[in-house]
């Protein structure tokens, strides 16, 4: 397959754009370790909202935990705000298969009870193996099997996406 | 050189048997994995699903409520199923063989086995003997080691010292006896510390102990001076009065830690003990419970250290 990986930089101002109208003061969100938090540091001061960024791993939680094991040092989730009644945008880089969304939902409701949760995704490269869909995409990315599509962030803080061979 | 038999073919914790032989990427491994799960049990549900289905077993050889309480904390914070063994009281005293009472617990489907026994070695013996997906985690082998209380002493000093670089820390007391110097000695060494001091009466350190890298000194006040970390150890009752000391009184006029004491070390020093303490023992009540003990976070880090132990082995 040939077809063009979309500019990251260019997704996040359009997706700022499709998600100012339903920002109320109840609005929070939060970003998934470690690509969706780059995205939604970007995100959140474009939509002004009044709550710091809440940032989530969702180690704990995974459904590969009996496979792989616990390999890497899990990052600590901080939610610096009550979740109780809000309307969250959770915010990932790529969805795939939907189970780490499944997870993070978990996680969340450990911490309370949210209004809402709106899921916020950069690209959706399809393939899904749970029935969770984006309320809010960058753009939808063909990518063969074989490949997985990664977030990279450069060291001036731009991002960008990029096909690796899946390993 | 023999393998060690706390790794797997891969590399990675398999058993937690002791700090001494343990790469220092792995020990970097279990506080970062502790650091996340302090904000775990900071939350209003101090609970996630990791270890939801697999079968923690606490095997007590000897008695101590206290430590097996924190694995059980960890291990039901991580939805594991405890099941509590005080394997003193049961069939040990019939009878039965160490390596019996673990095939017949096994035969239970056990993922985890925490052993605290009275003879050095003893969880050696047993990591030796079960099954690959089984994993052994050492509470406290006789006079050699207690990883876990290690471990968080560890986590404790890089939790409010930062780092180990520059850090010159001062262990002081009954090291002879203690397992918990042993693997703090090892942590902080791996670490790299660049001064670890033992303190203590000739009769209370162990023979060859400055092989391990530290420096030794009888005199309390000279050991504590600019010391950055102030470590308790806890004077054993049975110890008191014994031949190797002649009082509590007398031990708590040289080596029991006072203001004045500790007024020597550095004006931002901590101190820890591993608990149970020993007031006008080991340690005066003001110091025990003034601004720079940080006894009390150290059981709260406690719980954390040992659910990342846990969940790493038993995910490995």
């Amino acid at each position: 397959m040939t077809s063009k990986l979309p500019e990251a930089e260019e997704l996040l101002p359009r997706l700022a754009a499709e998600l100012r109208p339903r920002v109320t003061p109840a609005t929070a969100m939060i970003g998934l370790h470690t690509g969706g938090a780059w995205v939604a540091e970007r995100l959140h001061p474009m939509l002004g909202l009044k709550d710091p960024l809440g940032l989530m791993d969702i180690a704990f939680y995974r459904d590969d935990y009996a496979k792989e094991g616990l390999k890497h040092d899990p990052k600590k989730t901080r939610i610096p705000f009550e979740v109780e009644g809000r309307d969250l945008l959770l915010v990932d880089d790529v969805l795939y298969t939907g189970r780490t969304v499944r997870a993070a939902m978990n996680e969340l409701f450990d911490y309370g009870r949210p209004r809402s949760i709106a899921l916020v995704v950069l690209a959706d490269r399809g393939g899904r193996q749970l029935p969770i869909e984006a309320q809010h995409v960058g753009a939808r990315v063909e990518v063969p099997k074989d490949k997985r599509l990664r977030l990279k962030r450069a060291d001036n803080g731009r991002l960008r996406l990029e096909l690796e061979d899946a390993g | 050189m023999l393998a060690n038999p706390q790794l797997n073919a891969n590399g990675e914790l398999q058993h937690l048997l002791s700090i001494e032989g343990l790469p220092r990427e792995i020990l970097l491994q279990i506080l970062g994995t502790a650091e996340s799960f302090v904000g775990v049990t900071e939350r209003e549900v101090k609970k996630v699903p990791l270890m939801r289905g697999k079968s923690v077993f606490n095997l007590f050889f000897e008695a101590s409520t206290r430590t097996r309480t924190t694995f059980e904390i960890a291990a039901k914070r991580l939805s594991a199923d405890v099941i509590n063994l005080n394997i003193a009281a049961s069939s040990q005293s019939k009878g039965e063989s160490l390596l019996d009472t673990v095939a017949n617990l096994s035969a239970m489907q056990a993922d985890v086995f925490i052993v605290r026994h009275a003879s050095s070695g003893a969880p050696y013996l047993i990591a030796r003997h079960v099954k690959p997906h089984e994993h052994v985690i050492n509470a406290g082998d006789g006079r050699h080691a207690h990883p876990t209380q290690g471990l968080l002493d560890l986590y404790t000093i890089r939790h409010y010292k930062k780092e180990f670089t520059g850090l010159t820390v001062a262990i002081v007391g009954d090291v002879l006896h203690s397992r918990v110097a042993r693997s703090l000695i090892h942590g902080l060494t791996t670490l790299g510390a660049p001064e670890v001091r033992v303190i203590g009466p000739q009769t209370l350190l162990p023979a060859g102990v400055e092989a391990l890298g530290v420096r030794v000194f009888h005199d309390m006040r000279a050991g504590l001076a600019g010391c950055d970390v102030v470590v308790m150890l806890r004077l054993q009752n049975e110890r008191m009065n014994g031949p190797l000391l002649p009082s509590a009184q007398e031990f708590f006029k040289s080596y029991g830690l006072t203001a004045e004491k500790l007024a020597l070390a550095k004006p931002d020093a901590i101190v820890m003990h591993p608990g149970p303490m020993n007031r006008g023992v080991e340690i005066d009540s003001p110091v025990a419970d003034g601004p720079h003990s940080v006894i009390l976070p150290q059981v709260t880090f406690g719980i954390a250290v040992r659910m990342a132990v846990m969940s790493i082995v038993a995910g490995n």
